[in-house]
């Protein structure tokens, strides 16, 4: 009983926290089915409104061409790295010397680049290439990062050198051995990389609002950010938009929360 | 094993030539990583140095007179003075917090007699799916002025207060929106750390009569200092190029009374009249603090070894 006692104090904080990060993404959900006088009414039940605000979301933006950019950023992002970086981190610990861990050393320490210092540059150098509002512009910086290079690094000193010595035996080459065996062996790595790409991608705001110029080429989060910033805001509309912008993500994370975990904190362990 | 004697009776020569030969297989399979991280981080990082010593509008930039007369410009600019003390006002209450707050609840997590733990975890961790202007607009409109907010404080008789269009206030809802985002994300860490950690240190602890309060902060807090000291460098590097909810959730306002550096730098090189060399300076004060505060903060984690 006094151990029980013990935890109530923790029992409520977690339970006020819970309640703290689940009811915005309520508020959200059940607003997004809300007339804007009842969001700001504080209306905090399901409405009707839900195809009414789809309506007017469809007139107002482009929303099925700002989702079909999203993906294909998405997708492209994380299709792409995870190859570069899968191979790179198997090729630093498989083939390893010291020459390529002075390398690593020096691409670590990418990663405490803020990329508000590369940003003016690389609008430059995208500009000259004439590939302002291309979506291979939102891609290319985010293909390669030091975090999932680490990351595959660190979960390839779990490749059994046997299987490798085996394969070569067996006649295969290397990049052949890297297809066949690393790959499938390391499906648990490759899926928390590519949850966390994907998110990442997704989410990514400040890059694809920098070179994708146009108004009618843009991602899902510059789409509810333009809607928002209209002379008069209709709050259930804005709210459904928001729903969608972040509904792909949530489903994933939902889905693909424990290798999510593992794909944040693999590259420390 | 098999396998492995089998490529013994090979001569040392032979093997040396294909040790050599899988060495260069090695750096072939690492150049395209390492080749793009060099063209979009360090390349890029070095044309911003020599551009924020450049002035001019545009595309037509030339060589300040004198070189650093973009960084001397910083100094006697107010707005970026109040995005810097901006930055710093939410690096040094919101991330104190957010991990204390972190800790506590991986804490709390990791206590074997909890029951629905599957639950409490996603949904302290749910957030960190929501892409950040996402949950701008979200915490945006509950804090209207005729938003949820207000409704609940009028509800319980209390004044309704001008959130975003006042400095205090809209600075406060910056960083009740950053302990929601991030609270979740770096309780993972501190769950994957304590997980690590040796129960039995704990029950040991347990056994000499510790309160909880004195197991957390004597027995497993400072088992967590590497992990505390990683979330912290994070931490400080994320705050110090928040953009995304001082652009969507205050837009910077009232004035510039919320805006971050990073806002400032891209309102100086993407909006109105494009200067890229002062918005370059402005970038170097942001890598040149992110270099610093991270050295600083590896010295004193170092030293309480």
């Amino acid at each position: 009983m006094i151990k029980k006692l013990r935890d109530v104090p923790g029992y409520a904080f977690l339970g006020i926290w819970t309640i703290f990060s689940l009811f915005p993404l309520y508020f959200m959900l059940v607003s997004a089915t809300n007339t804007s006088q009842d969001v700001l009414a504080s209306r905090l039940l399901p409405g009707g409104a839900l195809f009414e605000n789809f309506v007017k979301l469809f007139q107002a933006q482009d929303v099925l061409r700002a989702m079909g950019s999203s993906a294909a950023i998405a997708l492209g992002t994380t299709v792409l790295a995870l190859v570069i970086c899968s191979i790179a981190g198997y090729g630093f610990e498989v083939y390893h010397s010291r020459g390529k861990d002075v390398l690593m050393g020096v691409l670590l320490l990418a990663m405490m680049i803020p990329f508000a210092a590369t940003m003016i540059p690389l609008f430059q150098v995208f500009a000259k290439l004439g590939l302002v509002n291309s979506l291979f512009a939102v891609i290319v910086p985010a293909i390669s990062t030091p975090l999932l290079i680490l990351l595959f690094r660190q979960s390839s000193r779990a490749f059994p050198t046997e299987i490798l010595e085996a394969a070569r035996v067996d006649g295969l080459n290397e990049l052949s051995i890297y297809a066949r065996i690393y790959i499938p062996t390391m499906r648990a790595t490759f899926a928390a990389a590519g949850v966390i790409t994907f998110m990442t991608a997704w989410n990514n705001y400040l890059w694809p609002r920098v070179i994708l110029i146009k108004n009618e080429v843009q991602t899902m989060p510059m789409l509810i950010v333009n809607l928002s910033a209209g002379y008069v805001t209709d709050y259930g509309v804005l709210m459904l938009a928001v729903l969608l912008a972040s509904l792909p993500t949530v489903v994933v994370f939902l889905i693909l929360q424990r290798q999510f975990a593992n794909g944040i904190t693999g590259a420390i362990k | 094993m098999s396998a492995l004697t089998a490529t013994k009776p090979r001569g040392d020569r032979r093997r040396l030539g294909t040790d050599r030969r899988h060495n260069l297989t090695g750096w072939a399979f690492l150049i395209p990583a390492a080749l793009l991280i060099v063209l979009i981080s360090f390349v890029p990082m070095i044309q911003a140095l020599i551009l924020s010593l450049q002035t001019g509008r545009g595309t037509r930039l030339d060589w300040a007179d004198p070189l650093w007369y973009n960084y001397q410009r910083l100094l006697g600019d107010e707005i970026f003075k109040q995005t810097l003390g901006n930055t710093f006002i939410y690096l040094l209450i919101q991330v104190p917090i957010m991990l204390l707050i972190a800790l506590v609840l991986a804490n709390l997590l990791n206590n074997p007699r909890l029951r629905g733990k599957a639950f409490w975890r996603t949904a302290i961790f749910l957030p960190c799916a929501m892409s950040l202007v996402a949950y701008s607009l979200v915490f945006r409109t509950m804090f209207a002025t005729d938003g949820f907010v207000n409704d609940m404080l009028v509800a319980f008789g209390a004044e309704p207060v001008n959130w975003l269009g006042d400095a205090t206030t809209a600075r406060a809802v910056i960083i009740l929106g950053l302990l929601w985002r991030w609270t979740g994300f770096n309780m993972i860490f501190f769950l994957a750390g304590l997980q690590n950690i040796d129960r039995s240190t704990i029950e040991a602890a347990r056994m000499d009569g510790a309160s909880n309060a004195q197991v957390f902060w004597r027995v497993t807090v400072p088992q967590l200092r590497p992990i505390i000291l990683l979330t912290a460098i994070m931490s400080t590097n994320g705050t110090l190029q928040l953009f995304d909810e001082s652009w969507a959730l205050t837009q910077g306002g009232p004035a510039h009374a919320s805006m971050t550096m990073s806002h400032y730098l891209y309102e100086i090189s993407f909006q109105r009249n494009p200067n890229f060399g002062y918005g370059a300076a402005v970038s170097y004060v942001i890598l040149i603090l992110v270099a610093v505060l991270a050295f600083i903060q590896l010295r004193i984690g170092d030293k309480r070894d």
